[in-house]
């Protein structure tokens, strides 16, 4: 079959994309030109230029890059061990299995274990520490998150890792690079589109988190998702909702662009 | 090629199917015919032997719904695929339905039982005349604490809140009405004030407020209280009889300064399609055995003056959910303050959570 009689399989993803995808985002932009009267108006716009949007971004994004740090420092070496074991199938399952779980369960979970009168705190009292209030703080808030992003930032670098021909390594070994440098040299670029594929599954809708923020964070984080939430449910102002989520997914897709850019710049390195 | 066009035939069968499914179950759920009643209700809010009761007495069938805010209860009514029969929704939701022209006025003559209702709970701002809505339970907001771990601090004022030694040791619940409400309240102002200086001044003072607070949270909060996770929230009266049933330490009071009451009303939206039989089934939740019965399976307060005479002492003698005449006309109901000022509150109240760390 030629390449014309191929193309013709991509129709129903064609069409896909346009319900799902571009139809959505569209009706978004459509939406944030309007006020809560109905009249067509980019004032939404020109409110969020205002410090309590702005401030509101930025912690977005703060929480959503340390929410990114902690998971991939837990991660890649989780990723690594995992390739190394005998079980594999196993750990591997084991690592998946947290994610068939509610989030929403998982979350209420900590309520309990974070409490109070939780066993961490029961714990800390016993080693003569003391209580301490972890739930409703950036602390607690930016660890179930890691906890619950982390098989999504796991998996693609497991994956990236089990395609690293390990001949390569013993290459470099006899060349005389020590292990250090080659981890830096040559396993981790080799396996950076993996890095950067499981950031942008951490990161984006770390970026959007709206439930957590209540519920372990006790609204001391209030984030972007939080805002968009708040418009739609309650306010009822659409227009100022899609506007923050106009913005969000701007701010998305700079962000993939400027990811899959630096990929080529890696390579022409070479 | 041919597997495209398999491709694209299972996603049209794919969507005629949901299609199908989807209006075979609106039509099944939202069937209303002579015989069928469909009801609308907030989540685990009617005792649900009186369903049976009503349906062995009248031979109609009740489909029983629930929702679980004002909001969602308004999308799916406006949207109008189902057709409701009894929704049971609060007052400014009530008053917004009435101004979209979404219910159905209520014949008096077909609810003689009306005359049992505490003639304090009719006729309110949100429908005056109750030409629309009936009273099913009301409340308040108020001040629950926990003795044990307040030092003897006395919470019959508002501004009691703003006590030093509260330091990180206060819920408020996630509510910009509730929150602002309170502060206004502080400050000797309406809970529906919509003077701006009055309320930037309610916002400022909310920021003092600040380091009391431990967390801003929904309906968790009934949890966190339980356990103990702080000292004081700020609930609906309702919230707190179900808390001080799991604990019974806890207290609540309702500041001297004023605050809400809140009313959830039975109305008859406009896509009703069984009138009859909801007018019926009003008249037969206002029957004061059954009343009573529903209060004592929800634990909120009845509007219901023959009922809360069939209801043990300690119920209805308890001034902290049934406060007297002098305390409930010092309340205020929330007035629909239009789209434009409820944004406005909600703003201020998202500058306040900004603000807190």
């Amino acid at each position: 079959m030629n390449n014309k009689g191929k193309s013709y399989y991509l129709i129903p993803y064609y069409l896909w994309i346009a319900l799902f995808v571009v139809a959505p985002v569209l009706l978004i932009i459509y939406y944030s030109l309007f006020d809560l009267d109905g009249h067509l108006t980019l004032n939404n716009y020109l409110n969020f230029f205002t410090p309590v949007y702005l401030k509101m971004t930025l912690n977005s994004f703060w929480y959503a890059f340390l929410i990114t740090v902690f998971s991939l420092l837990i991660a890649y070496p989780a990723a690594y061990l995992l390739t190394r074991t005998k079980h594999k199938q196993l750990w591997l399952l084991l690592i998946i299995l947290p994610t068939w779980i509610n989030l929403l369960l998982k979350t209420y979970a900590f309520i309990g274990i974070f409490g109070t009168f939780g066993p961490v705190n029961t714990f800390l009292d016993l080693l003569g520490i003391g209580e301490q209030q972890i739930l409703f703080t950036g602390f607690s808030f930016v660890f179930v998150s890691v906890y619950i992003f982390i098989p999504f930032m796991i998996l693609p670098i497991y994956s990236a890792l089990e395609e690293l021909n390990l001949s390569l390594l013993d290459a470099a070994r006899d060349l005389g690079a020590s292990s250090w440098t080659t981890f830096r040299r040559v396993i981790f670029p080799l396996t950076i589109s993996g890095v950067r594929s499981g950031c942008m599954a951490v990161f984006i809708p770390a970026l959007s988190l709206f439930m957590i923020t209540r519920l372990i964070a006790g609204s001391r984080v209030i984030t972007l998702g939080t805002a968009i939430e708040q418009h739609f449910l309650v306010t009822q102002d659409w227009g100022m909702g899609s506007t923050v989520a106009v913005f969000l997914i701007a701010i998305m897709a700079l962000f993939m662009i400027l990811w899959g850019g630096s990929r080529k710049g890696v390579r022409h390195e070479k | 090629m041919k597997q495209l066009v398999n491709a694209l035939l299972a996603i049209m069968l794919t969507a005629f199917a949901l299609m199908y499914l989807g209006s075979w179950m609106n039509s099944n759920e939202g069937y209303s015919g002579e015989n069928t009643l469909t009801i609308y209700n907030w989540g685990d809010y009617i005792e649900p032997e009186l369903l049976e009761e009503f349906e062995a007495e009248t031979g109609i069938t009740v489909i029983y719904q629930t929702f679980d805010s004002n909001e969602a209860m308004l999308t799916k009514v406006e949207q109008g695929g189902t057709t409701f029969d009894v929704v049971i929704p609060s007052d400014y939701a009530i008053a917004k339905m009435k101004e979209e022209k979404l219910l159905v006025p209520l014949d008096s003559a077909k609810i003689p039982n009306l005359s049992n209702i505490d003639p304090r709970f009719m006729d309110l701002s949100f429908d005056p005349g109750n030409l629309y809505s009936v009273p099913y339970f009301w409340g308040t907001v108020g001040i629950i604490y926990n003795p044990d771990m307040t030092q003897g601090i006395d919470f019959t004022s508002w501004d009691s809140l703003w006590d030093k030694r509260l330091n990180n040791s206060i819920f408020l619940v996630d509510g910009a009405r509730e929150v602002m409400g309170m502060a206004l309240n502080s400050l000797h102002y309406s809970v529906n004030d919509q003077n701006e200086e009055h309320l930037q001044e309610a916002l400022t003072k909310l920021n003092k407020l600040s380091p009391n607070v431990k967390a801003i949270v929904g309906d968790e909060i009934k949890m966190l209280l339980a356990n103990e996770e702080a000292a004081v929230g700020i609930v609906w009266s309702g919230d707190a009889s179900e808390i001080m049933s799991e604990n019974d330490k806890l207290e609540y009071v309702v500041p001297e300064e004023g605050s809400n009451k809140w009313f959830d009303n039975m109305v008859i939206p406009r896509t009703a399609a069984n009138v009859e039989g909801a007018h019926q089934f009003i008249n037969f939740m206002l029957r004061p055995e059954i009343a009573a019965k529903n209060a004592e399976y929800v634990g909120y307060s009845t509007p219901n003056i023959e009922a809360l005479k069939l209801l043990p002492s300690e119920v209805s003698e308890d001034t902290r959910f049934y406060p007297p005449a002098e305390i409930t006309d010092r309340l205020e109901v929330y007035d629909n303050l239009g789209k434009r000022m409820l944004a406005h509150y909600n703003e201020l109240f998202l500058k306040f959570k900004m603000n807190k760390k």
